[in-house]
């Protein structure tokens, strides 16, 4: 991954409405029956920032992740993203879930790439670049396509415009699925775990794209096990157990100086 | 084909390829065949030579305007059942699915009894319905349920609504086919639940739903012939018209069944060229789906 191309044209930054921060999760919880998942997350990430999300399978970075575009439906607390409260409206004391309509629209300005990639099998990679700027934005096959190209070319793909997702190794379909997040032009990007699928072999290279994305400023959070990435790219870690916000601060402090002795377990292990 | 030298295999592979091989011979597989096609051929010379069946009749009855219309009948009955089956499978499929206790058990409780209850019952059901609603009254529209349910209503009502109980288990086993992580990322790019379903689920779920689709098609082909029952004119209806009053019973049976062999011979030959062009493989989901398209495509510019 030495010699990428020059992006013909590079993703804007994100923009945003408000001044404040990104994503503000406030006491978030959820349980699924009787078992609670995520117990009171308070998380704050500025615009601009790069955020790695650290902790032991099972811990829940997952589902808080799935909270912040409401692909799991909260038991308590909120969520803001972009000071915008997502899933619900407030009305007096009580929040209202928004109907289907309403959340769609909130999810389309939050990319998230999933661990098993998660591309339409029936669609080329263009088509899978292209089917939802045009059929949610609006935008022109002519018009999503040149811009799907220029995606292709950022996640250096370019080659690849044709093919269909088997035809790709999992690190070719991870990168299709950043820039099919891309392509609606998202003002926040989740992972969970981009490359825990991948072979060994083949993480660079998704690292990589992910790595020129927080550089051109995208307002990113990421779930991983990659500790070289969280060191590099992250302005800030979290470590998350068992559904609380164990601690966090500057990778170089929480991965280097970890405080709590959960961290330290957690770090020996994947060190 | 360069011999590669294992020890005993050199310079004798051209001996070897010129020896011509005597495939083995199973004998009692050919005693039982030459028995087969005795009795088969002993059957058919019985039923030739019987004076009682007038051969002629078959030639003269097999072109009848009466029979054409049947079979028009027929046809329409059997594409108007799908259609309407498949749609409302869809919907059935998806109550199914839905977290909805309601609804699910709705199309739960929809599935268990018109699969449970004889289509013939259905049917005769339906066409007797005015016996205990004998008319609609909506405020000043009043409407006798006899001119509204003909034989004609209640056979395509009867077709249809049994036929979209097998219909929603096929579309669910094609939803359920198609993994979770698809709806997932459709919403999370910000697709509606519909947009999802009708752009990223369904598209997937088709290559396991045409080819059951295609068989449930054939046999509709002959299970209209049960609306005969309510004299909804198709063809054996016609068919049955016709040998009430000239008793020529066997023959026109046999045109009938001709015809009726016609139609689930052609259907067979379009379901195996349509399953070719999606393709062989179920592995491909890509080349299917083009192919579907393509399909789809070609089908559109013509009509
Ligand atoms: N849909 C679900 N239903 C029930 N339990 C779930 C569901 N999703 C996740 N869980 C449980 O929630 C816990 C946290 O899961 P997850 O957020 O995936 O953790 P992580 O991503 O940190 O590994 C796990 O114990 C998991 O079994
Ligand atoms: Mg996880």
């Amino acid at each position: 991954m030495s010699a990428m191309p020059t992006p013909a044209s590079t993703p804007e930054p994100s923009r945003s409405k408000a001044a404040g921060p990104m994503v503000e999760a406030i006491g978030v919880r959820k349980s699924f029956g009787a078992v609670e998942v995520l117990s009171g997350i308070d998380m704050t990430i500025l615009p601009r920032e790069v955020v790695c999300l650290l902790g032991p399978s099972g811990s829940g970075k997952s589902t808080l992740l799935r909270c912040i575009n409401h692909l799991e439906k909260l038991s308590g607390g909120r969520i803001l993203v972009d000071g915008e409260l997502i899933g619900y409206r407030e009305r007096g004391d009580r929040l209202h879930e928004l109907g289907s309509a309403e959340l769609a629209r909130q999810r389309r300005d939050i990319g998230m790439v999933f661990q098993r990639f998660n591309l339409f099998p029936h669609l080329d990679v263009v088509g899978n670049i292209t089917q939802a700027p045009m059929l949610i934005k609006g935008e022109s096959r002519a018009e999503a396509t040149r811009r799907a190209h220029e995606l292709l070319e950022i996640v250096d793909l370019a080659g690849k415009a044709n093919a269909y997702p088997h035809q790709l190794s999992g690190g070719q379909q991870q990168r299709v699925a950043i820039a099919r997040a891309l392509a609606m032009r998202p003002k926040l990007m989740l992972f969970d775990e981009p490359t825990s699928a991948l072979d060994p072999e083949l993480v660079g290279e998704v690292l990589a794209v992910m790595k020129r994305l927080a550089l051109e400023g995208m307002t990113m959070l990421v779930v991983t096990h990659e500790m070289g990435f969280a060191r590099e790219v992250a302005d800030r870690v979290i470590f998350m157990d068992r559904g609380v916000v164990v601690e966090q601060g500057t990778a170089a402090d929480v991965i280097a100086r970890p405080r709590h002795d959960r961290t330290k377990a957690f770090l020996k292990r994947v060190l | 084909m360069t011999t590669t030298a294992g020890e005993a295999g050199v310079g004798r592979s051209d001996d070897v390829r010129d020896k011509r091989i005597v495939p083995r011979r199973n004998w009692g597989e050919w005693i039982l065949a030459a028995l087969l096609m005795l009795g088969v051929g002993g059957f058919a010379l019985l039923v030739a030579s019987s004076p009682n069946v007038a051969w002629s009749a078959i030639g003269e009855y097999l072109f009848d305007p009466t029979i054409i219309e049947g079979i028009k009948l027929t046809l329409l009955f059997t594409v108007l059942a799908m259609v309407i089956s498949i749609v409302a499978g869809v919907v059935i499929a998806m109550m199914r699915l839905s977290s909805n206790p309601v609804l699910s058990g709705f199309a739960s409780v929809y599935i268990w009894f018109f699969r449970g209850t004889p289509l013939l019952v259905q049917i005769i059901f339906w066409f007797n319905i005015q016996l205990f609603i004998p008319s609609i009254d909506i405020g000043p529209i009043h409407l006798e349920t006899n001119t509204l349910i003909s034989a004609f209503t209640a056979a395509l009502l009867a077709l249809s609504l049994n036929e979209t109980a097998y219909m929603a288990e096929i579309v669910r086993g094609g939803l359920l086919a198609v993994d979770k992580g698809q709806s997932e990322a459709a919403t999370a790019l910000g697709y509606t639940p519909f947009q999802t379903l009708t752009r990223v689920v369904l598209p997937q779920a088709l290559r396991v739903i045409i080819p059951p689709v295609g068989n449930q098609t054939i046999s509709m082909l002959k299970t209209t012939s049960l609306v005969s029952v309510v004299a909804a004119q198709d063809l054996l209806t016609r068919v049955q018209n016709i040998y009430a009053k000239n008793f020529l019973i066997i023959e026109l049976l046999l045109v009938a069944s001709i015809w009726y062999l016609v139609m689930t011979t052609v259907a067979s030959l379009v379901q195996g060229w349509i399953e070719r062009r999606l393709g062989q493989s179920e592995s491909e989901p890509p080349r299917l789906w083009r192919a579907f398209r393509r399909l789809s495509a070609a089908m559109g510019s013509k009509g």
